[in-house]
């Protein structure tokens, strides 16, 4: 049966047969390695400092929570959308337009508790009708076309000035400040991206399990069989579309307050593609890959140039070192970093027991 | 054609009067009436003409592109890079040796060469996983900018047109008439008309070599199903390799198009990789008239628009894909 339908399960199958266990209960409850880093991640402002907290760790967290949404899509239902970043950065364009910002003729003013949920409707908004059009077409072209609403959102936000304000956009975007905390201070901030980055974490693993997840595994798997068993196909890939442009919108929230600015480039194509690329790398089997994945993107990011200088090398080759290491992950494992660790430990634990089921379909 | 017309007597009408209007804009003296309101006509054949143009362009890359997913089911998300590398070439040749002509042919054997070695080396390991496939293509776009980036820096780039080619030749379109009662007639770059008509002339050719040769109807076949052609006995890889080469060989000879019309510079690889990906949609996957089709409208759509809705010209080319997707998801002239 799944011949036909090669080109999304493809990716997912040894997830799938590699998940079966997990989804009875809350995994992660009694995986010690999983309480430990989350007792790191809250008590993390007493070991990092400022740079590490912002520049390192909240934008992992920010910038999983995108390819988190991104996850969602791929790895629940099927569907690559190379337009999460896109969302976000709609959303990150809205609340600077609603809210305060050092454009006064452009932002309309409105307090953030007022400008945020705008925000947040409409990047949902926005997604879903994207999902709607994206899901009008099978597999493949999904990418093709969710890139197409990427590249024209970028090339749009470029030649607007009215709205987007140009290629310059929008920049001193105001954070919030209430209850006498600076919100967007170095400690208070982390714990907000945390906090949120938690949110989506344990909603989307929620949502797996949930019905409406288990429904759109079974669209992933064999939507033809789901529709004769009176699932509604389209809606359930335009609500997932409609999750995760919520998940990719406060990521959004998140990113234009970290940077306190918003312009073209943070929508850019290549940008776009990185968010596939942490998804990826981390594994789109399950959520805590994005986030691997985005923490290996962000230190390769900051320190690849350091990096590459000190072994001899020109240190502005940083995207060739990406682009060799994502060519890597596709070759040699399909599940990401996930993968490679799965692999690695079921080979410790039942080197027998293992007749070729857990190789990733090389 | 006239099954066409039988099946939707609507569309034939509304298609019939466009093209009589747009007939009529292009060759009658504009009264002075509809030049107050859409503005002087040499401005709107000027960019009708570079719609029409750029729509070769634009068809050049992708038919390529959709050739070699029609056949392959490969989602070439390098083919932008491909396009970039041919410009790169080309301007190298043309540079050190003079000779347009000869870049040209470089840049195809090039490019072609690259093909090959991309499906020999990477495509054939995973044939039938499209998604990995396109993962892959995504990662090598992102290897080849870089080292595109590396060795010819992020300068722009302009290959010399021909002295034979340069300036303007007057078309027999009249765009104005004088107080004096003299028409004007539109003066047009000869080096855009001429790389439109050998654009024209290769994609019927390529139509021709798919519907009148032994080796297009193995190519169609291949379309149709490939498992039942490969089971007849066709070498399948080697018309896989052919076939590659052939769709990263136009979009080196695109490049070298390009890098006359305009220039080169990194980020051109993604603008004519999304133009692709937008006139494939519109005109259908793996479809040469598709491509054909897909690239006028767009090549249209992006010229008149930047001329008479200068901040939404990007909108208006978004725009008509999403009308195809809602109306015919499959594409204008795709089959399935």
């Amino acid at each position: 049966m799944s011949v036909t339908h090669d080109a999304r399960i493809q990716v997912h199958k040894p997830a799938s047969t590699a998940q079966r266990p997990a989804v009875r209960g809350w995994p992660d409850i009694n995986n010690p390695a999983a309480w430990i880093v989350a007792v790191i991640l809250l008590i993390m402002p007493l070991i990092a400092n400022g740079f590490f907290l912002i520049e390192i760790f909240a934008t992992t967290l920010i910038l999983g929570t995108i390819a988190l949404s991104l996850m969602f899509l791929a790895g629940y239902g099927g569907m690559v959308s190379l337009m999460q970043l896109t969302i976000a950065g709609f959303a990150a364009y809205m609340v600077a337009v609603f809210g305060v910002s050092g454009n006064a003729n452009i932002s309309l003013g409105w307090p953030w508790w007022l400008a945020v949920p705008m925000a947040l409707t409409l990047a949902t908004i926005f997604g879903t009708l994207g999902g709607a059009l994206a899901v009008r077409t099978e597999g493949i072209y999904t990418i093709m076309i969710t890139l197409a609403i990427g590249a024209a959102f970028y090339y749009f936000t470029n030649q607007n000035w009215a709205i987007f304000n140009g290629h310059t956009g929008i920049n001193n975007v105001a954070t919030p400040h209430f209850w006498g905390v600076d919100w967007r201070a170095d400690i208070p901030f982390y714990y907000v991206v945390l906090a949120t980055a938690a949110l989506c974490y344990f909603a989307v693993e929620y949502i797996s399990r949930a019905p409406f997840g288990l429904a759109l595994q079974g669209v992933r798997d064999n939507p033809r069989r789901m529709a004769a068993l009176g699932f509604n196909v389209n809606a359930h890939r335009v609500a997932a579309y409609a999750v995760a442009s919520f998940i990719a919108g406060l990521a959004g929230v998140l990113q234009v307050w970290n940077y306190r600015q918003i312009s073209p480039g943070s929508v850019s194509v290549g940008a776009c593609i990185d968010v596939l690329i942490i998804a990826v790398v981390g594994g789109i089997t399950r959520p805590v890959g994005p986030y691997i994945g985005a923490l290996v993107f962000v230190l390769l990011r900051t320190f690849a140039l350091d990096f590459l200088v000190k072994i001899g090398l020109d240190g502005n080759r940083f995207r060739l070192l990406i682009g060799l290491g994502f060519l890597a992950i596709v070759f040699w494992s399909s599940d990401g970093v996930i993968g490679l660790w799965q692999r690695w430990r079921q080979s410790q634990v039942r080197e027998e027991n293992r007749p070729g089921g857990g190789r990733g379909h090389g | 054609m006239t099954r066409f017309v039988e099946r939707h007597p609507t569309w034939a009408l509304i298609i019939i009067i466009a093209i009589a209007v747009a007939l009529w804009l292009i060759s009658a003296v504009w009264p002075p009436g509809l030049e107050e309101a859409i503005g002087r006509k040499r401005v709107f054949l000027n960019a009708l003409f570079n719609g029409i143009t750029l729509g070769g362009l634009y068809f050049l890359v992708a038919s390529g592109f959709t050739l070699i997913f029609g056949l392959m089911r490969n989602v070439n998300l390098a083919h932008g890079s491909l396009y970039l590398f041919g410009g790169y070439v080309g301007y190298a040749i043309s540079a050190s040796t003079g000779s347009w002509i000869l870049s040209f042919i470089v840049a195809f054997i090039l490019t072609a060469l690259v093909g090959v070695l991309l499906q020999v080396l990477v495509f054939r390991r995973m044939e039938g996983q499209d998604l990995r496939q396109t993962m892959v293509t995504i990662g090598l776009s992102i290897v080849f900018a870089d080292l595109m980036l590396w060795a010819c820096g992020g300068d722009f780039y302009q290959i010399q047109t021909p002295s034979w080619l340069i300036g303007p030749i007057e078309l027999p379109l009249i765009t104005a008439v004088k107080s004096s009662g003299d028409p004007v007639y539109l003066r047009y770059p000869l080096v855009r008309l001429v790389i439109f008509l050998a654009s024209a002339i290769i994609g019927i050719a390529m139509w021709l070599a798919l519907n009148r040769t032994r080796i297009g109807m193995i190519i169609r076949a291949g379309v149709d199903d490939r498992d039942i052609l490969a089971a007849t006995g066709v070498r399948i890889q080697i018309v896989f390799v052919l076939v590659f080469a052939l769709g990263a060989g136009l979009a080196g000879i695109a490049g070298v198009v390009g890098g006359t019309f305009q220039s080169l510079s990194p980020g051109e690889d993604i603008r004519f990789l999304l133009a692709s990906l937008v006139v494939v949609i519109v005109g259908g996957m793996g479809s040469i008239p598709g491509a054909a089709l897909g690239a006028l409208i767009i090549g249209l759509a992006e010229q008149l628009g930047s001329v008479y809705i200068p901040t939404y010209a990007i909108v208006v080319t978004f725009l008509i894909m999403v009308l195809v997707l809602a109306l015919r998801p499959q594409g204008l002239l795709a089959r399935r």
